[in-house]
């Protein structure tokens, strides 16, 4: 399941050894003090792929996310982007990487476009290059009219679609976004879901966190699932469903009395019986089977719903029920 | 449409440039930023920061001069108050203009603004974004200077061509505080630390020989005064301001090279450690 972590290795003649892998990540960890953060996890990321890190507040991936672009340090293990390692080659890696950060950080005492423009110069592109790609981005996340808006006046979406925008202005070679949607309404998640699936199309590698299953499954051909700092599974949104969920679930409410006790006396059906707080999971290959064997053993749930296995039955039983902070 | 089509040579132009792991070569970028920040910003601050010094030089100068008569200045010949205490208020305007930008505005920027996490996930280093920063303290300070000069100029208190002097020297002045503010706001959390910089300033300031001689004060005051960058800044531009120097001019200006050896180091060492931790 996990990479190779044993394989020998080092930084530059890892590339010649994989060269379709514009990350690889071996035995990577990051403590700070007693706590540890990223706990020894290996991951290789091919160029092109669309690559998640899925996981609970707090899992590390923020963590791995800066050590990728080389503004964290790691306290052991081994990196390498683009063949580099970004800890003594962090301007020349983040040269080739664009970053979309959990949260904005727009240069507010710039306009809409001079944040493209200014951003684009610190990577030190000269203004010939920048001032049409400037525009050009302008257009793809939508903002052509607030091109000379102040960054304050923009909305949620807007302002997370111009942070997008900005980390394009390179042209990257890897794109990094830690939690690109969180806090947007469905609608604004959907324009941006679009503008990235149009970026990986474009041959973009996309590394990408998030704990939107939705998300994940739109947007990832492959992604790990880490939960304390640790690897927890990795494969296709879809392996990972076959794996470690059933083929549907059929989701019973008995009322907040009853789903505590309920429990045993649905034993039996389906393949997993998971009792939630609002409801009980049956994990099932054919739910609507499963449905009438509740029915017969005259059990009443108040609603039921039969549905497909997602992402998130795969990630609710990977990292626990139980709310992480 | 495509994004990443056209334009390639550009990027892998700049992709191909020589890179230190905390200095790009690209401070100019920073500079450019805040120079388009500051045409949308507001102008207000530029000016007051500008207008201190003059209004303490009309009020005392003006003021107080006729009651103190001349003084002795640095080669003991009889100079008027005013022109005693010009020099020494424009080594201080150079220190505030170079302070506000390096302490408060970084401040902002870094707690706030989280403008420098931003450069620092592109391809500049820390080295850029400390050079560049304090870049534009310094151009601020050389903009406060030769408008303070020029106030000079009018109210008579120029008597030599030495005197335009001042104005780079200003800007030496200015580098020193500069490059050691972005590094001693760095260690600051709250707005309540942040008062601590006034609270080291405004005695500086009174206390520097701006005023008055150094030698009111007990042998072991001096020292202590003579410890401090303002007193060298101050004795520097007085000396700069009638042409007369002496071996202490290169004592002033080695101070100044020293404190900004030791600043641009400590902020550099601090804003790595603040962003790439």
């Amino acid at each position: 399941m996990h990479n190779e972590a044993t394989r020998s290795f080092s930084t530059s003649a890892s590339f010649e050894m994989n060269p379709a892998a514009v990350i690889t990540a071996e035995n990577l960890t990051k403590s700070y003090g007693e706590l540890t953060a990223v706990d020894g996890i290996s991951f290789e990321v091919p160029a092109g792929e669309s690559f998640g890190l899925l996981g609970p507040n707090g899992a590390g991936k923020s963590t791995t996310m800066k050590m990728i672009g080389g503004v964290s340090q790691r306290t052991s293990g081994k990196l390498s982007i683009m063949g580099l390692d970004p800890e003594t080659h962090g301007p020349e890696v983040r040269a080739h990487l664009g970053v979309v950060p959990q949260q904005d950080n727009l240069d507010e005492e710039l306009k809409v476009r001079e944040n493209l423009i200014v951003y684009g110069r610190y990577f030190g592109l000269p203004l010939s290059y920048l001032r049409p790609k400037a525009d050009e981005l302008l257009e793809f996340a939508q903002l052509t009219d607030k091109a000379r808006s102040r960054v304050d006046a923009l909305s949620g979406g807007m302002k997370r679609r111009l942070t997008i925008a900005r980390s394009l202005i390179n042209e990257p070679k890897i794109l990094l976004l830690d939690e690109p949607t969180t806090g947007l309404d469905p609608q604004a998640r959907h324009i941006l879901w679009d503008r990235l699936f149009r970026l990986k199309e474009q041959g973009v590698t996309l590394i990408l966190t998030t704990h939107y299953m939705d998300e994940a499954e739109q947007l990832c051909d492959r992604l790990i699932v880490v939960d304390k700092g640790r690897i927890m599974a990795e494969g296709s949104p879809a392996s990972l469903i076959r794996e470690y969920s059933t083929r549907e679930v059929l989701e019973l409410r008995f009322g907040s009395e009853r789903n505590s006790t309920i429990g045993v006396e649905l034993a039996g059906i389906g393949e997993r019986v998971e009792t939630l707080p609002d409801r009980v999971l049956i994990y099932a290959n054919d739910g609507e089977a499963a449905l009438e064997q509740v029915s017969a053993r005259r059990l009443r749930p108040l609603t039921s719903l039969v549905r497909r296995s997602s992402l998130e039955d795969v990630f609710l039983r990977l990292t626990g029920r139980s709310l992480v902070d | 449409m495509s994004v990443l089509t056209g334009g390639h040579s550009a990027t892998d132009a700049a992709r191909e440039r020589t890179f230190g792991p905390l200095y790009s070569r690209n401070a100019l970028a920073v500079v450019s930023r805040g120079l388009m920040a500051a045409k949308s910003s507001t102008w207000l601050i530029l000016v007051s920061g500008f207008f201190e010094p003059v209004l303490y030089l009309v009020s005392m100068g003006v003021g107080l001069g006729p009651i103190v008569g001349t003084v002795a200045g640095p080669g003991g010949q009889e100079i008027s108050y005013a022109a005693y205490i010009a020099p020494a208020l424009l080594a201080v305007s150079a220190m505030n203009g170079a302070v506000y930008d390096s302490t408060w505005n970084v401040f902002f920027k870094m707690n706030f603004a989280k403008l420098y996490q931003g450069m620092l996930y592109t391809s500049l280093g820390p080295l850029d974004v400390a050079i560049g920063e304090i870049f534009l303290a310094l151009l601020r300070g050389l903009l406060y200077a030769t408008g303070f000069t020029a106030v000079m100029a009018v109210m008579g208190l120029i008597t030599t061509p030495w005197a335009i002097l001042v104005i780079p020297a200003s800007v030496l002045i200015a580098f020193g505080f500069a490059s050691f503010g972005m590094g001693i706001t760095s260690f600051m959390k709250t707005f309540q630390q942040m008062d601590w910089i006034n609270f080291f300033m405004l005695p500086m300031f009174l206390f520097s020989a701006t005023f008055y001689p150094l030698t009111v004060y007990p042998q072991y005051i001096q020292w202590l005064i003579q410890a401090m960058p303002l007193w060298h800044g101050v004795e520097l531009l007085r000396q700069i301001s009638i042409g007369s120097f002496s071996p202490a001019t290169a004592v002033h200006i080695a101070y100044y090279l020293v404190m900004i050896a030791l600043g641009i180091t400590l902020t550099t060492g601090r804003l790595r450690k603040l962003f790439l931790k």
